[in-house]
């Protein structure tokens, strides 16, 4: 490995991750995930009424998903409220789970995903991804997968697994690359690509298989605190 | 009052030995064969039954069923409900069951003759009422308060629950929530939605209700419960 990762993991090693369902009594279904630093927090409501009426589609329930940072979850205190930035993480979140479930029993309805980050250390969307995969599953919803989630990325020349804030922000070499993905966790069906940098056509596949290994673990990690019911 | 427990006793058929049980996730294998039929909450993907929600997973027999531990209500034909109504239409009555579509209860459904121009002297806006699903067609559930145990629910409280611990709260043929009744004297209706409405004659008793049925309802996966309750009504 010829850039050193400032905490000291494997260039393939997540960081500590931590994850439970149930956490917010008033959802129909709740979890929170937590990529090191980086918390979020999701809670679902529904499937209900869809207002204003005219969203409704009388053939299916729709998702309806908003990301929200709160002010406190960084340094610098972030202005509360809907942003740029904000709008669109909701929509690809939206666009990343709705292949995994499926609302056709349900017309003319909605289901509300709120994603909260209460703490960020890079990895938001893809912890806040994770979170509501599996607040989805606890709400009951009918799905086809779990979708899982990570972040990789390059420093430098070094492909690494789950970018941490340290390494989003490396400026040395080739500069950081973000590269955030979401599939469906028993296929390889995938929901969710971004690319913030720059990666090499042929390196792209290295990138992806390495994604593909940390999503299998993520998967085990949300299926056991799916399995851990005691509330 | 007999008529939540006939209907919930179908749905709370549980602890018996002869099924194995299971939690799945989403799209977590089952059991793999051509013989198995997924019934509710499975499916069938190519030779696996595969679960489609998350809850537990029961082989019956021949049948697969996931069985859901938590989420919103999905109504169903038959269900036993507690609703509040919201609106007075003239025909019948708007009602809020806690489900995604509201419930239309028509006067043609109410015990007896009413007349539409007195009908909130019958039923008015905020009151709560134990009524019966008989239909539920593309948009929209209907009522019916013809059945014993249904009708306006006067004095009391409500509160609610999650309803995918009301079958446990009634318990085995309504063991459970029998016993609730008898240990505290009060007049208990549970609705399949998880809207629980006590009435006793002092507040004393409703209260202690509330807490049981709400020990009951935290405790999901303990066997034995109907045992454990009555040593929680000794202490």
């Amino acid at each position: 490995m010829k850039v050193k990762r400032a905490s000291g993991r494997a260039w393939n090693e997540l960081r500590k991750m931590k994850a439970k369902v149930g956490v917010v009594p008033n959802a129909d279904g709740s979890a929170i995930f937590e990529f090191g630093d980086t918390v979020a927090i999701a809670a679902v409501y529904g499937p209900r009424k869809l207002h204003p009426q005219h969203m409704q589609d009388p053939a299916t329930g729709i998702l309806r998903v908003n990301y929200d940072l709160l002010s406190f979850s960084v340094a610098d205190r972030k202005r509360p409220g809907p942003s740029r930035r904000s709008t669109e993480i909701s929509k690809v979140t939206e666009w990343a789970l709705a292949p995994a479930i499926d609302l056709e029993a349900f017309p003319n309805t909605v289901v509300d995903v709120q994603i909260y980050i209460i703490q960020a250390d890079a990895g938001t969307r893809t912890a806040g991804i994770n979170a509501a995969s599996m607040a989805l599953a606890h709400a009951g919803i009918p799905m086809r997968d779990l979708i899982t989630s990570v972040a990789v990325g390059k420093i430098d020349e070094q492909i690494i697994v789950d970018v941490d804030k340290v390494e989003e922000d490396y400026e040395g070499g080739e500069g950081a690359t973000d590269f955030p993905i979401a599939k469906l966790a028993r296929s390889d069906e995938y929901t969710l690509l971004q690319l913030d940098g720059k990666i090499p056509p042929e390196r792209f596949k290295e990138a992806l298989d390495a994604a593909d290994k940390a999503c299998q673990e993520i998967y085990e990690f949300q299926k056991k605190a799916l399995k851990e019911v005691g509330e | 009052m007999e008529n939540e427990i006939n209907e919930a006793h179908q749905e709370s058929k549980e602890d018996s030995v002869s099924k194995k049980r299971k939690i799945v996730v989403p799209g977590e294998f089952i059991v793999k064969g051509e013989d198995f039929l997924p019934g509710d909450g499975a499916k069938r993907e190519g030779d696996n039954v595969i679960a489609d929600r998350y809850g537990l997973a029961e082989i019956a027999g021949r049948m697969i069923k996931v069985i859901p531990l938590s989420g919103a209500y999905v109504p169903r034909r038959g269900n036993v409900v507690l609703g509040r109504i919201i609106d007075v239409l003239f025909n019948g009555w708007l009602v809020d069951v806690d489900s995604a579509g509201n419930a239309f209860l028509p006067i043609d459904e109410s015990p007896r003759f009413i007349n539409r121009n007195e009908m909130d002297q019958f039923l008015a806006i905020g009151d709560v009422l134990a009524a019966k699903i008989w239909s539920i067609k593309g948009r929209g559930i209907d009522l019916t308060l013809k059945g014993r145990g249904l009708g306006k629910l006067d004095g009391g409280f409500v509160f609610r629950i999650n309803p995918s611990r009301v079958p446990r709260v009634i318990g085995r043929e309504g063991s459970m929530i029998t016993l609730i009744k008898e240990k505290t004297g009060t007049n208990i209706t549970v609705g399949q939605n998880g809207w629980i409405w006590i009435k006793g004659d002092n507040l004393d008793n409703e209260i202690k209700a509330r807490n049981a049925i709400e020990f009951v309802a935290d405790k999901v996966h303990v066997d034995g419960l109907t045992d454990k309750m009555e040593q929680w009504f000794s202490n």
